[in-house]
């Protein structure tokens, strides 16, 4: 097979690439120039975009003695992936990049492009594994990667190529120095790669300016200030600075966040808990599930998978979901992944959350 | 690299001998650079005064533009304004914007026309703006992208009706183009061995008797004082090999590798019809070992991969510290809007170029364009395009 190994300077899409040379594949390596401006120099981390892991890549690339190019895809990330990012908490929401860059830029404009150059498939350095044409869970548990990968078809998934997917990532690390490959010891990214410091609210403030409101409490009694409802999220304590104490002196967390009226809504932890969600935008992996059918549902990258039962799916690509248990800080914009065992079953964009249980019942401890 | 060169390299290459030392040895390889400072003057119609060796065309690009406006501007303050092409190599070109941006120095920038040719009635005009404030003229023998040979004598004197000094780069001209330091009236040229059958990390500034240079390496004043550093003497005497072989065989070459150009352009344009020719089309207007075109609705890049797949090696421009591709400066100077310079290839052909090169060129091109205009641009993919 001809592949494209995504080369991104990190340890795992290294070994990746390796692993399709050993396998015997015509393999040629491209790293994404993701960022308009990629002078960032940034020691002991990882982003997508720096002159330091264009460097890394390359080297791989030269290791392992395929040919290397670097493609320019700043265009169609700034427009599919940072503008959509910027969008979603504009709109209230809390969306992960890393899912729409999947979606749209590795999955897409770079399997687009690939494919017209005669390649057949796609390989990255991604922790998840496809057998029999399905995708599921990478062996190494904490390491999965298979939420952020949810939003493949199968028709993408069958130009998809995940080879450490089936290795644990210290055996990854491992066999990159058996290898020769320099980028062995080289610490794992973190953080969201267009924000370099790490710092997304103060990132968001840049983009969508300073817009003070007020935060409330469950009934409606303005008890602190904010300087945008975009740079909140559903289930954050941290950073509220409330002027006004809880009545019971407990602490709050963000409940809502409604952008029409610029309003952030706290409240206590009880209200937090969630055990029916509803999304749109529903992508199915492989075979689809239907109502009635037993799954398990995750809500972060790295969340716990609860078990679930789906109540309903709608022809134009909704889902509702009842979780076994409920969850804690759900968001809108957050993906809900569908599990049947290690088997990703699809992935939607959460719009709704609610609690079944009666709230007073449930805050009266 | 020529064989003779290397064979003159490796020849000097276990010798010990610093040529600024007086012992035995010292004298001996001091014999061998001032051999190969004869060889390269006589070779470009430089006395073997005129010859400072450097580490390279980049080097001498830096010596020649840095060390001209130091030099001018001490003899008078006034003298801030650099008159340069825009479409010099990048050696020259961020020399100059390094000037502007730590030296109080003035960039004029020359218009060029479609062809990438420098306009003369432009210079004229501005270097009678206050020609006194002018430190000097900078402007490439041919250009390396699109090949286009820029009209120096007139630059010449358009610039000394003034008494301003001109820098020319000639790094491609070399081995292709008739170069001759004296004739030309240049007061300072640059070379590079490696473009011309030599090693990398060895080249030359020409620069005219009594001409002052301020030094940009400081240290044991050789060459002049103008360029500090202990020579290297393997690659020296390789360099004058190779510039006596390069000249000698010029114009044999010209009429040979020129014709395979020509077929190869051809071929290239029988292939994809729609395919832009850049430079001038005239023959004697360009480099005869360089052909460029732009095709429509392709990534540069794109058609890179696909034609280095077949075993065609070329090449698209410049790209940035990541190694993002960016759109030609030469061709945006020549007015190529953004999209089409990025679908920019430039074939360099040479000694060893053979018909059955252009053949696998003529045989890959088609395809390859057809490929990569389904794969469009800048990630955006575009509409199928009518053949």
């Amino acid at each position: 097979m001809r592949v494209l190994a995504a080369m991104s300077g990190g340890v795992d899409s290294a070994v990746a690439a390796a692993r399709a040379v050993a396998a015997g594949h015509d393999v040629v390596g491209v790293h994404l120039a993701l960022s308009r401006s990629p002078q960032t120099l940034r020691a002991g981390a990882r982003g997508c975009c720096t002159i330091e892991d264009a460097r890394d890549a390359r080297r791989a690339a030269d290791v392992l003695g395929i040919p290397f190019y670097v493609w320019d895809l700043a265009e169609r990330f700034e427009r599919d992936v940072v503008e959509d990012f910027v969008a979603e908490y504009a709109a209230g929401r809390t969306p992960n990049p890393c899912v729409r860059c999947n979606e749209r830029i590795k999955f897409s404009a770079l399997l687009d492009r690939a494919l017209a150059l005669g390649f057949d498939a796609v390989c990255t350095g991604h922790y998840a594994r496809i057998v029999g044409g399905e995708l599921h869970r990478a062996v190494d548990a904490g390491k999965d990667q298979s939420y952020v990968l949810a939003v493949l078809t199968p028709e993408r998934l069958a130009h998809a190529l995940f080879p450490v997917g089936d290795t644990a990532k210290d055996e990854v690390r491992h066999e990159a120095a058996e290898r020769g490959l320099q980028v062995a010891a080289k610490p794992d990214s973190h953080d969201i790669c267009f924000i370099a410091d790490g710092d997304t609210r103060g990132w968001l403030a840049g983009r969508l300016g300073r817009q003070p409101g007020p935060i409330v409490d469950g009934d409606g009694e303005v008890v602190g200030e904010h300087e945008g409802s975009f740079a909140y999220t559903v289930g954050q304590r941290r950073g509220l600075r409330l002027g006004v104490p809880a009545p019971d002196g407990r602490p709050r967390y963000v409940l809502d966040v409604q952008p029409v009226t610029n309003t952030v809504v706290v409240g206590p932890a009880d209200r937090l808990s969630v055990d029916r969600l509803r999304g749109a935008h529903l992508t199915w992996c492989g075979p689809a599930a239907a109502p009635g059918d037993r799954v398990g549902a995750q809500v972060r990258a790295h969340g716990e998978e609860v078990p679930a039962t789906v109540v309903a799916v709608t022809g134009d690509g909704e889902v509702a979901v009842a979780l076994d248990r409920p969850l804690r800080g759900v968001a809108p914009g957050q993906t809900l992944a569908l599990y049947d065992g290690t088997r990703v079953v699809g992935s939607a964009t959460l719009t709704a959350t609610a609690a079944s249980e009666p709230l007073e019942t449930a805050g009266a401890g | 690299m020529l064989p003779e060169a290397v064979a003159a390299m490796t020849e000097e290459l276990p010798r010990t001998g610093n040529a600024s030392s007086l012992h035995t040895s010292g004298r001996r390889a001091r014999r061998i650079v001032e051999e190969a400072r004869e060889r390269v003057g006589d070779a470009l119609g430089a006395g073997p005064s005129e010859v400072v060796f450097t580490a390279g065309g980049t080097e001498a690009d830096n010596l020649a533009v840095k060390g001209l406006f130091w030099a001018r501007r001490a003899q008078d303050a006034r003298r801030r304004r650099i008159v340069a092409s825009p479409v010099e190599h990048h050696a020259v070109l961020d020399a100059v914007e390094w000037l502007a941006a730590h030296e109080g120095a003035e960039i004029d920038w020359l218009p060029v026309d479609s062809l990438g040719r420098v306009d003369l009635v432009a210079l004229g005009e501005t270097l009678a703006r206050d020609p006194g404030s002018v430190a000097l003229v900078t402007v490439m023998w041919a250009n390396n992208e699109v090949g286009t040979v820029q009209p120096v004598a007139e630059i010449v004197a358009a610039a000394h009706e003034h008494g301003i000094p001109v820098h020319s780069d000639a790094v491609q001209a070399v081995g292709q183009l008739a170069v001759d330091f004296g004739v030309s009236g240049l007061d300072c040229l640059t070379v590079s061995g490696h473009k011309i059958g030599g090693p990398v990390g060895a080249g030359a500034v020409l620069a005219r008797r009594g001409l002052d240079l301020v030094p940009v390496l400081h240290g044991g004043g050789q060459e002049r004082g103008v360029r500090s550093g202990t020579l290297d003497v393997p690659a020296l005497h390789a360099f004058g090999v190779a510039a006596e072989i390069a000249v000698a065989d010029r114009e044999e070459l010209a009429v040979r590798i020129g014709a395979l150009r020509d077929d190869l352009l051809r071929a290239v344009v029988a292939a994809v019809p729609d395919a832009v020719l850049r430079g001038d089309p005239d023959p004697a207007g360009r480099l005869p070992f360089n052909a460029h075109a732009t095709f429509p609705g392709c990534e540069g890049d794109s058609l890179l991969y696909l034609l280095d797949a077949r075993g065609v090696e070329c090449s698209t421009g410049s790209a940035c510290q990541a190694g993002v591709p960016q759109p030609s400066h030469v061709l945006l100077a020549m007015g190529v809007p953004e999209p089409v310079a990025r679908g920019a290839l430039r074939f360099s052909l040479g000694r060893t170029s053979t018909a059955a090169d252009v053949e696998a060129v003529a045989a890959a091109i088609g395809p390859a364009v057809e490929r990569a205009r389904r794969a469009g641009v800048g990630g955006f993919a575009t509409e199928a395009v009518p053949s």
